[in-house]
């Protein structure tokens, strides 16, 4: 029963908070609002016995990714939104695939419901670090590795991205690249 | 007395939706951004929770591997997001319109 209870609480919290999200002009706003839908998700995870996983949320995602955000939110210093002048078949088409994904969520829950379903007994090892530890470093070692990668790229691409390439190095840039194409030539 | 799997299904199918809705209403990049990782965590939630009934740590364990994908993205994306202000003096995503016409 508390099971439930806290389970709805939890998620009626991180509902109000996304729609907070969207409804809100301000980026500011709408970061804090979704900084509270990433916690009331790791409450939620360690309902489901995953605590591993919802230290991790609260590490990764409401420690670094939303520091991040609120700091290029900061560093952009944004005025304020100004009127829609938006094309209006996008709000049709927004609201027509929100129709969609809802009735698809319906569907999901009443064919799930009719399923009978009792959490597994092996559930407690499920979610503990060593069982995920072991799992990580043996039988998916290559996705590990493959995400090591992928975050190495991520780093370089965003000092790329980041850099200001001042306009007469930008010059000098461009001319050793033609010189040297016309001494290939 | 524990809430059933569709009660979670059915949560990450709203915050989902909600996501989904948010990034084409939006018009900063920073908002669609946000939208985007709303939608990651949705999909993050029905992994834990088939995790927890069938009682294998590979759901779990996939988790991570998103969570990694989404601090590489935040990474790239806040960078272009960067890189695009300093090009037009503001994010809204309307103003990319150089490749029209």
């Amino acid at each position: 029963m508390v099971g439930t209870a806290l389970f709805f609480l939890f998620a009626g919290f991180a509902i109000m908070c996304a729609i907070s999200m969207v409804y809100h002009k301000n980026p500011l706003y709408s970061a804090i609002s979704l900084v509270g839908v990433f916690i009331s998700l790791s409450c939620i995870y360690i309902t489901l016995a995953a605590p591993f996983i919802a230290a991790v949320q609260i590490l990764i995602y409401a420690g670094a990714i939303m520091v991040l955000v609120v700091f290029v939110i900061m560093l952009l210093n944004l005025d304020d939104d100004s009127g829609p002048n938006r094309l209006k078949y996008l709000y049709t088409l927004g609201g027509g695939l929100g129709v969609v994904l809802l009735a698809q969520t319906f569907f999901i829950f009443y064919a799930v419901m009719r399923a009978s379903n009792v959490p597994s007994d092996q559930t407690l090892s499920a979610g503990k670090t060593l069982t995920i530890g072991q799992a990580m470093y043996t039988e998916y070692l290559l996705p590990v590795e493959i995400v090591g990668i992928l975050l190495l790229m991520a780093i370089i691409g965003s000092v790329m991205l980041a850099r200001r390439l001042a306009q007469p190095q930008l010059e000098i840039v461009v001319e050793r690249e033609s010189e040297l194409r016309n001494d290939e030539q | 007395m524990e809430p059933s799997l569709a009660s979670y299904l059915a949560l990450s199918g709203i915050l989902f939706t909600i996501g989904a809705v948010g990034v084409i209403f939006k018009r900063n990049a920073l908002g669609m951004f946000m939208c985007i990782e709303l939608m990651l965590n949705a999909v993050n939630l029905t992994f834990v929770a088939f995790s927890r009934y069938y009682g294998d740590t590979t759901g779990q364990l996939f988790v991570f591997m998103v969570m990694s994908v989404a601090a590489a993205e935040a990474a790239v994306g806040l960078g272009i997001i960067i890189a695009f202000f300093r090009n037009k003096q503001s994010i809204d995503v309307d103003e990319a319109s150089i490749l029209k016409n």
